[in-house]
């Protein structure tokens, strides 16, 4: 048992606290996990759950945008596919959450195939134009056969997760730390095992480049949209469960560019920056939304916050912290913590000096500062 | 079947001078601006209060508001587009935050409802068989000049060479003389306006209610999109052809008011599916900055 311990200590303290993000993260998962144990306020297990399902949502709208360059302005599409699907399985078949949850996945990514094509022959603008277009003509089919789709009404009445709101909440934040961290090795570029990170970003920053290296973009832009379009799926089969109705908001215009807000205001081409986005931006305007005057108010005062933030933290707000706190070294662009003057691995200086004296000197001081 | 000519074109226009708008400053600035229609919509509200609450006679409230919009345009361009330029989808989200803004200011000015604005000139006309409203004539007559007035202006004058240089190449605009900034600036003042007049014609013909700037900017962006990003031309004729489209739809289809959005962006998705740069579209060098 004694040795256990000492390994998880040593794992921890190696991986874990070298990186101040990472840190940041444990911590937040941390929090995240143990809220129930210290209160069960049934409404703010609501907003922690929503901005749990709110989270997969936005982080899978960056897997497309940030690393792979194609903006989409339609994600409401995959979230609503997911909750039309995994509504109308559970009223008309009766299928339990467990099943419908991936099924509703899988015809997200279905429909993101379809919608995908045109993708492959467009670039830019004209892309995010056809994804725009995409929810916008699903929910005209929806309201034009309602006996079907419940036109504006939508379904109501599919069945719950679980018995209680906190197993509710259990399992829905395991969902989304096990999505999140999917999606963060998917696209991450400093892992060594699984490559396609970096070809994720390869893509992104210049397509031709990457053609000519010998990349086959066609299959790793596909390749996004499939896993985009699954997690959002997912993460609209978890609202068609939690909230039990399901109605054409889901596919709404605004609903598309919240995720875009949120993902931008917390860092671009990141996966902590969208979760980071949705967990500070979504409860701000919840809260601000109990109060009457707050609630008239709220929209304005996200929208000026979000003006400002992008004025001044164009890159978002968790890059623009993690930007402070975190820095490569020059030599073997390993991650430190920014208050350490060395590299932890290849002992080079993080920052260089500036001066206007002579080198000389400065050689000689560093010289006599290495052997620490 | 005359019905739907007639209510096309009118409705043609309006997405036309907005179009150019969009167009306009895109191609100029760079600027993906989703508050367009949003000024549009300030301007509808402006003429209202003016008209309705303060009984101004109307076409003194148009000019006010038209000349009020570009202001709140140039002032939107130089306090918060121009700090940011060099990052486009920033750009684009401050714009969307600005509309919300506008929106929710206007919300709590005036409340959710809808408002009406009694027309210019009151009263029906019988064309081939149809009766037209002469409000919805004016619109599209207005529209029509606006839209040759514009083609004067960026073909004839030295203004519109400026605007024409910059849209092409930047740099070399910048090289050759013209001050760059000036004539964004410029530019974003006269599509403000031009959002400005498109909202001054149709505010008779719609209501007016905080909510009205989601509907047009999706056609306005998607009358641009099937037009051709870089050409004016493109997107006044990919305006008339949704205006066309949608009317037919609600016309034609039997749930034709609830799909209309849906056939107009399905035509758009059909003709770039053939046309992967628009009908028009100029291909933009990829800009390496």
């Amino acid at each position: 048992m004694n040795e256990y311990f000492r390994w998880w200590y040593q794992w921890f303290r190696d991986t874990v606290l070298v990186i101040p993000g990472r840190v940041i993260a444990f911590i937040f998962f941390a929090f995240l996990f143990l809220v129930p144990l210290v209160t069960t306020h049934p409404t703010l297990l609501r907003i922690l759950i929503l901005a749990a399902i709110f989270a997969i949502y936005a982080a899978s709208w960056d897997v497309l945008a940030g690393f792979t360059g194609q903006l989409n302005l339609g994600h409401a599409l995959f979230f609503g596919v997911g909750a039309y699907t995994a509504g109308l399985l559970n009223l008309h078949f009766d299928l339990p959450p467990w099943v419908t949850i991936p099924l509703a996945g899988a015809c997200a990514v279905v429909v993101g195939m379809i919608a995908g094509m045109p993708a492959l022959r467009l670039r830019g603008f004209y892309l995010a134009l056809v994804t725009l277009a995409f929810p916008i003509i699903l929910t005209g089919v929806i309201f034009a056969f309602p006996d079907f789709s419940g036109g504006e009404l939508g379904l109501y009445g599919i069945s719950h997760l679980s018995d209680c709101r906190t197993s509710d909440y259990y399992i829905i934040v395991l969902i989304m730390v096990c999505s999140v961290v999917v999606m963060y090795k998917f696209t991450d570029a400093r892992s060594r095992s699984i490559r396609t990170g970096v070809m994720l970003h390869a893509v992104r920053e210049d397509e031709i480049a990457a053609r000519a290296s010998g990349v086959d973009t066609t299959r790793y832009k596909i390749l996004a949209f499939a896993v985009s379009g699954f997690f959002g799926g997912i993460a609209g089969g978890i609202y068609a469960h939690f909230m039990r109705v399901v109605g054409p908001s889901t596919l709404d215009i605004f609903f598309s560019f919240q995720a875009i807000i949120w993902t931008v205001f917390g860092g671009i081409a990141t996966i902590y920056g969208p979760v980071a986005g949705v967990y500070i931006l979504y409860p701000l305007t919840e809260l601000l939304g109990t109060d009457a005057f707050g609630q008239q108010i709220r929209f304005a005062v996200l929208a000026l916050l979000m003006i400002f933030i992008l004025l001044f933290m164009p890159d978002g707000i968790a890059v623009w912290i993690r930007d402070k706190i975190e820095v490569k070294c020059p030599r073997c662009k390993l991650v430190n913590v920014a208050t350490r003057q060395y590299c932890r691995a290849c002992r080079a200086p993080l920052y260089l000096e500036k001066t206007k004296s002579t080198g000389k000197k400065e050689e000689g001081e560093n010289e006599t500062e290495i052997h620490l | 079947m005359a019905k739907i000519i007639v209510n096309g074109l009118v409705s043609g226009g309006v997405y036309a001078v907005l179009a150019v708008g969009f167009s306009l400053v895109f191609g100029v600035a760079r600027i993906l601006n989703m508050a367009h229609t949003a000024f549009y919509m300030i301007a509808a509200f402006f003429i209202f209060v003016c008209t309705v609450m303060s009984g101004f006679p109307l076409l003194l409230s148009v000019a006010l508001a038209i000349f009020l919009v570009s202001v709140v345009g140039i002032l939107c361009h130089k306090l918060f587009f121009d700090r940011i330029k060099e990052h486009t989808i920033p750009v684009m989200l401050v714009s969307v935050g600005l509309a919300i803004l506008f929106q929710e200011l206007l919300v709590m000015g005036f409340g959710g409802t809808y408002r009406a604005i009694p027309p210019l000139v009151a009263g029906f006309v019988e064309i081939a068989g149809v009766r037209v409203p002469w409000q919805h004539l004016l619109a599209l007559g207005t529209s029509i000049v606006i839209l040759i007035g514009l083609w004067l202006l960026l073909s004839k004058s030295r203004l519109g060479k400026a605007i024409r240089a910059v849209a092409n190449d930047r740099e070399i605009a910048n090289v050759m003389g013209i001050d760059v900034g000036w004539v964004c600036t410029i530019t974003v003042g006269i599509s403000a306006g031009l959002a400005a007049i498109a909202g001054a014609i149709v505010a008779p013909i719609v209501m007016v209610h905080p909510l009205m700037w989601m509907q047009p900017l999706v056609i306005t962006l998607a009358a641009v999109v099937l037009g051709g990003l870089g050409s004016i031309r493109g997107s006044v004729i990919g305006a008339f052809i949704l205006g066309f489209a949608e009317t037919a739809t609600v016309f034609l289809m039997p749930m034709g008011s609830f799909l209309k959005g849906a056939v107009a962006l399905g035509i758009m998705i059909v003709v770039l599916l053939l046309r992967p740069d628009g009908l028009f579209g100029v291909i933009f060098e990829e800009e390496r900055l």
